[in-house]
C-alpha cells in the first residue's frame, strides 16, 4: 500500500507526526499571508509620513490616537501604529530573507556543483575560497559589506548573499562530489549528454535534500542577520522601518518602562524565526537516514 | 608532523596575503575618507595638505605597498577620529573583549557539552526535550534580542544587575580586568550570558548529534558487549570520540564569538573592540576598520592553525597521516 | 555433555511506526561446551538480532517479548540491566563484523583491553598487562608486548579483528557470539582466523555461535547448523547431514548457490525472488512464494518436524525417503 504513495505524500505523512513542526509550519504560512496582505489589513501605512503625528508618539497599547482607531500594540517614537509597522516590518523581513536565501541558494549551488564537476585546480581554488569564507562569521562579513556598500535593500541583500552563499556551495559540493563518483554519473558522462545536462539532470536532484535543509536554516538566519544589522543602525533606511529597526528605535525608551516599542516587534521577529527553524529541524531529521528507524 | 606544520603555516601566510588585498581594496578603494576627516569649512590648502599627509594622493598600488609595509611593521596608522595610534587604541580595548569572550565561550562549552550529551544519550526524556527547546531558542533568537530581554528583566524590572559598562576594574599584569572584582563581575554577567546563549545552543546541538551518532556505532556496542558500565562508556569512549568535533567547533566558535561580541558590546556599552568597530564603521574611521579586520583575520588563521595541531595531537590517525 | 546455553522459543520484536516487525520469532537451540554452532541466513533473516538478543543488547525499538535464554542454567530474559552487564563479556561475549568500526580509533589497544578487564575484575597494572599479552598471544598477534600501546589504525584488518577477538577472550567466557567476524576480511585471512577460532574453541572449551550469510565459511567451522529464514529457524542439524540431505527447500537453495556446487563454466544456481519484508509476510510458510515445491498446503504455517538430531519446518521436506 504505502509503496504506491508518492514520496512527497510519504514525507508529509512523517512530517505531520511532529505536532510542533506542523504548528510551526502553520505559523510560518500565517505570517507570510499577513505580510503579503499587510496593506489591506492594517489601519495605517507606516511609510506614509503624512499620516504620522508626533502627538501619537510612544503611546501605550490600547491608546486611541488622532486617527480615531485603537493602537492595540501602542505607537513608536515617530507616532507610527506599532501593529501596522510590525506587519510591514514582517513584509520586509520575509522579503529580504527569501530573496537573500534564494539568490544565495542558486549562486552557492552553482559554485558547488561547478567545482565538483570541473575538478582539478578550479575545484581546489573555488572550495578554498568557500572554506576560507566559512571560517569567517557571516555576521562580520555582512557587517563589513553593508558598511562598505552603504544602506538600501539591494546593498543589504547583496551583503547577505555574499555572506551566505558559501554554506550552499559547501553543501552542494559535498553532495555532488559524492554523486560524481558514482557509476551512473560516469555512465551519463559517457553518453553524448553535455556536461551541463549531466549536472542538471543527475547531480542537482541528488543535492536537493541537503540544500533544502540548508535553505530553511539560511532564510531564518538571513532574517535574523537583517534584523541585527538594522538594530546596529546599518540596515535599511529609516523611512522603511524593518523589525530590527523598530526594536532599535524602542531601545532607548525601554529604560523608562516603554517596553512595547521594542518588545512587540521583537516577539513577531522571534516567532517567525523560531517557527522557520522548527520546520527546518524536522525536515533535517527526516532527511537524515542515520536517524531513521 | 613537521611537514604538516610547514604546510599549514604556508597556507596561513597565503590567506593573510589575500586578506590584506581584500581589506585594502574594500576599505580604501570604496568611499572617500576626506569628506569625513576634514571639516566642510576647511580651505582647499588644508584639504590638499591633509590628503598629502595621509598619502591619499598616491596611486592605489603605492598606497597598498605602503599599507602592507606598515602592517608588517605593526604600524596600523592613526585613528582619524581619536588621533592615537590604532594599535594602541585596540590594545586598550582588547582586554575587555577578551575576558567577555573567554568567559562566555568556556561556560557555553562546559554547560553545552554536558547538556548535549545528556540530550543525545536519552533523546526521549522530558529533560532532553527541554534542553532541545532551549537550544532551538538559543539558535533562533537573535543575539541582540536576548540582550534586550536580559536588560529589561534584570536591569529595568528587577533592578538587580547593571545594564552597561565594565564596572570596577583592577590592574593585573599591567592590564585592566573586570572579572577580578565583585562589581566588575556583576557588570560582566549579563553580557556574558548574552554572548554565551547562542554558543550554548550550538554546543548542545553538536554534542547531542555527536552523542546520538556515536552511541549507535559498533564501538559502543562492542564496549557494551564487553560488559563495560554505561558510565565508563560515556566517560572513556564517548567523551574521547566526541572531543574531536567539539574542539574543532570550539576553535571556530572562538572566532565567531568575537564577531558576535560586536552586537553584545553595543547593547551593553561594553568598551571592547566590538563596540569600537561599530563606532568606527558608522564614522568611517578606516585605519581602525582595517586594523580590526586584519587582526581578526590573523586571529582566525591562528585559531585554525591551533585547531589543526590540537586535532593532530588527539587523533592518532591524522598524526600518522600527516607524518 | 553439559549445556552452556539453552534458548527456548525466543521472540524479539521491533515496534515501529509501520507495525510490529517480528525479527526473531520462536527460535530455539542449545549449545554445549566447546561446540561451534553455525547460524546461517540471508540479511534480514533475524540471525544478527538473535545474536544481540542473547546479550540483551537489542537496540530500541526492539525488545525480547518472549522465550528463555538459559546461560549456565540461569535465564537471562527479564534480568535487570545491572545483572546482565555482569554477564556480558564475562560469561557471554560478542565479536562484530567490522573491526574498524568496533575498536575505538582514539584509544590504544592497552586502554581498550584495560577497560574491558576492569568491567569485571579489579587488577593491578602488572596483572592487566600480563593478561593482555596472554590473550593477544593466544590469538596470534606477534610481539604483543610491543603492540599494546599501538592504536587500531596501526594494525592490518585481520590483526585488528584478532585484537577484537582477544578482547572478548579476556575473561574466558563460556559462549562467544560471532556476528560475521570474517566477512570484511580477505579470503586468505578469513581462513587463518577460522582455523584459529576452531583451535581456540577446542583448547578453551568456549562454545561459539557463528553467524554468517556464507554457508561455505560456516560449514568449515561449525559442527551443527541452524538455518534461519524470515525470523524463524527453518532447518537444524549436524553440518555434514544438512549439507548432504537438506530437508528444507531454502537450505537446498543455499547449497545449490555455493560456487563449489556448480560445474566450471556453468552459471551458479540461485534462489529466485528476494527476502520478504518482515512487515508483510505471506500467510503460512514465508518461503512459499520463492519455493518451487510450494503447494496449496503451504498457505498454512508448517510445524516443526523432527528426526534424531535434526528438525525442519516444511510441508514438503526433501530427501526424506532416501534418508529414511
Amino acid at each position: 500500500m504505502s509503496d504506491t504513495q508518492s514520496p512527497l505524500y510519504r514525507f508529509w505523512r512523517e512530517f505531520r507526526e511532529n505536532k510542533l513542526a506542523v504548528l510551526a509550519l502553520v505559523v510560518v504560512v500565517i505570517m507570510i499571508v499577513l505580510a503579503v496582505f499587510a496593506p489591506y489589513i492594517v489601519p495605517q501605512n507606516p511609510y506614509d509620513l503624512e499620516t504620522l503625528s508626533l502627538l501619537d508618539a510612544r503611546r501605550g497599547p490600547g491608546f486611541i490616537g488622532s486617527g480615531g482607531y485603537v493602537h492595540y500594540l501602542g505607537t513608536d517614537p515617530q507616532g507610527r501604529d506599532l501593529l501596522s509597522a510590525i506587519f510591514y516590518g514582517l513584509r520586509i523581513s520575509i522579503m529580504i530573507g527569501l530573496a537573500a536565501g534564494c539568490i544565495a541558494l542558486v549562486l552557492g549551488t552553482a559554485v558547488g556543483i561547478f567545482a565538483a564537476y570541473a575538478g582539478g585546480r578550479t575545484e581546489t581554488f573555488l572550495m578554498r575560497v568557500v572554506d576560507l569564507q566559512l571560517s569567517f562569521p557571516a555576521i562580520l562579513l555582512a557587517l563589513v559589506l553593508v558598511a562598505l556598500l552603504g544602506q538600501g535593500k539591494f546593498q543589504l541583500i547583496s551583503a547577505l548573499v555574499a555572506a551566505q552563499y558559501a554554506y550552499f556551495a559547501r553543501t552542494a559540493y559535498g553532495a555532488a562530489k559524492g554523486e560524481r563518483k558514482k557509476d551512473y554519473v560516469e555512465a551519463a558522462l559517457a553518453t553524448p549528454l553535455s556536461g551541463f545536462q549531466v549536472a542538471y539532470r543527475h547531480l542537482l536532484p541528488n543535492c536537493m535534500p541537503p540544500l533544502i535543509v540548508v535553505a530553511t536554516v539560511q532564510i531564518a538566519s538571513a532574517i535574523s542577520l537583517e534584523a541585527t544589522l538594522s538594530f546596529l543602525g546599518l540596515g535599511l533606511p529609516v523611512t522603511e522601518p524593518s523589525l530590527g529597526m523598530l526594536i532599535s528605535n524602542g531601545f532607548p525608551y525601554m529604560m523608562s518602562g516603554r517596553y512595547w516599542i521594542s518588545v512587540y516587534p521583537g516577539v513577531a521577529l522571534i516567532i517567525l524565526i523560531v517557527a522557520i527553524n522548527i520546520v527546518g529541524d524536522q525536515i533535517r531529521d527526516q532527511f537524515n537516514p542515520r536517524l531513521r528507524k | 608532523m613537521l611537514g604538516f606544520v610547514i604546510q599549514r603555516l604556508l597556507q596561513a601566510f597565503v590567506v593573510m596575503a589575500a586578506m590584506s588585498v581584500i581589506v585594502f581594496v574594500g576599505v580604501y578603494a570604496i568611499g572617500n575618507p576626506v569628506e569625513i576627516i576634514i571639516p566642510p569649512e576647511a580651505t582647499d590648502e588644508i584639504r590638499a595638505e591633509v590628503i598629502r599627509k595621509l598619502g591619499l594622493d598616491l596611486p592605489l598600488w603605492q598606497q597598498y605597498f605602503i599599507f602592507v609595509t606598515n602592517l608588517v611593521q605593526g604600524d596600523f596608522g592613526r585613528s582619524y577620529i581619536y588621533n592615537v595610534p590604532v594599535l594602541e587604541l585596540i590594545a586598550g580595548r582588547l582586554p575587555a573583549t577578551l575576558e567577555l569572550v573567554l568567559i562566555s565561550i568556556i561556560s557555553a562549552t562546559v554547560f553545552g557539552v554536558t547538556l548535549g550529551i545528556y540530550a543525545g544519550y536519552r533523546p526521549n526524556s522530558i529533560i532532553s526535550k527541554a534542553i532541545m527547546a532551549i537550544s532551538v531558542l538559543g539558535f533562533s533568537v537573535p543575539s541582540f534580542w536576548v540582550g534586550l530581554i536580559l536588560i529589561l528583566t534584570f536591569a529595568v524590572n528587577m533592578g538587580v544587575l547593571p545594564a552597561g559598562g565594565r564596572g570596577e576594574v583592577v590592574n593585573f599584569l599591567g592590564v585592566q580586568w573586570s572579572f577580578l572584582t565583585i562589581d566588575g563581575l556583576s557588570h560582566i554577567l549579563l553580557p556574558a550570558l548574552n554572548l554565551a546563549f547562542f554558543k550554548l545552543a550550538m554546543m548542545i546541538r553538536l554534542a547531542r548529534a555527536g552523542t546520538r551518532e556515536i552511541m549507535l556505532t559498533d564501538t559502543i556496542k562492542f564496549a557494551r558487549a564487553a560488559g563495560i558500565s554505561e558510565g565508563r562508556i560515556l566517560r572513556r569512549h564517548l567523551m574521547k570520540l566526541i572531543s574531536v568535533p567539539i574542539i574543532t567547533v570550539f576553535g571556530l566558535e572562538l572566532g565567531s564569538t568575537l564577531a558576535f561580541a560586536v552586537v553584545t558590546e553595543t547593547i551593553f556599552s561594553w568598551p571592547g573592540i566590538g563596540k569600537l568597530i561599530i563606532d568606527s564603521i558608522t564614522v568611517l574611521d578606516r585605519p581602525v576598520m582595517v586594523a580590526y579586520l586584519i587582526l581578526t583575520a590573523l586571529l582566525f588563521v591562528l585559531i585554525n592553525l591551533t585547531v589543526d595541531l590540537v586535532f593532530a595531537l588527539i587523533d592518532p590517525r591524522i598524526r600518522a597521516g600527516a607524518a | 555433555m553439559s549445556k552452556v546455553l539453552d534458548v527456548q522459543n525466543l521472540q524479539t520484536h521491533f515496534h515501529t511506526r509501520d507495525g510490529v516487525v517480528k525479527a526473531v520469532e520462536g527460535v530455539s537451540f542449545s549449545l554445549e561446551k566447546g561446540e561451534i554452532l553455525g547460524l546461517v541466513g540471508e540479511s534480514g533473516s533475524g540471525k544478527s538480532v538473535t545474536g544481540f538478543s542473547l546479550l540483551g543488547l537489542v537496540d530500541a525499538p526492539g525488545k525480547i517479548v518472549g522465550g528463555k535464554i538459559e546461560l549456565n542454567g540461569e535465564d537471562l530474559v527479564g534480568l535487570s540491566e545491572r545483572k546482565l552487564r555482569a554477564k556480558r563479556g564475562k560469561d557471554i561475549a560478542m565479536i562484530f563484523q567490522d573491526p574498524i568500526a568496533t575498536l575505538n580509533p582514539l584509544l590504544t589497544i592497552r586502554t581498550q583491553m584495560q577497560l574491558a578487564l576492569e568491567a569485571h575484575a579489579r587488577m593491578s597494572k602488572k596483572d592487566i598487562e600480563a593478561r593482555c599479552i596472554e590473550v593477544l598471544t593466544k590469538v596470534g598477534i606477534p610481539d604483543p608486548a610491543a603492540r599494546l600501546d599501538n592504536y587500531p589504525h596501526e594494525f592490518s584488518g585481520g590483526m585488528r579483528q584478532r585484537v577484537a577477538i582477544a578482547i572478548t577472550l579476556l575473561h574466558g567466557p563460556g559462549v562467544i557470539v560471532a556476528d560475521e567476524p570474517t566477512t570484511a576480511l580477505d579470503v586468505s585471512i578469513q581462513a587463518q582466523i577460522l582455523s584459529e577460532m576452531k583451535r581456540l574453541a577446542e583448547e578453551t572449551g568456549t562454545a561459539m555461535i557463528w553467524i554468517s550469510h556464507d554457508l561455505a565459511t560456516v560449514s568449515s567451522l561449525a559442527s551443527r547448523l541452524l538455518v534461519m529464514y524470515a525470523g524463524r529457524v527453518v532447518e537444524e542439524g549436524p553440518t555434514a547431514e544438512v549439507l548432504r540431505d537438506p530437508r528444507h527447500p531454502y537450505t537446498q537453495g543455499l547449497i545449490d548457490s555455493l560456487p563449489a556446487m556448480a560445474a566450471p563454466g556453468e552459471p551458479l544456481e540461485q534462489i529466485s525472488g528476494t527476502t520478504p519484508s518482515l512487515l508483510s509476510l505471506p500467510e503460512g510458510c514465508p518461503f512459499a512464494p520463492r519455493c518451487s515445491y510450494a503447494t496449496d498446503t503451504c498457505s498454512s504455517a508448517p510445524t516443526v518436524q523432527e528426526a534424531p538430531g535434526r528438525a525442519w519446518r516444511c510441508h514438503h521436506p526433501l530427501n526424506l525417503k532416501e534418508a529414511v
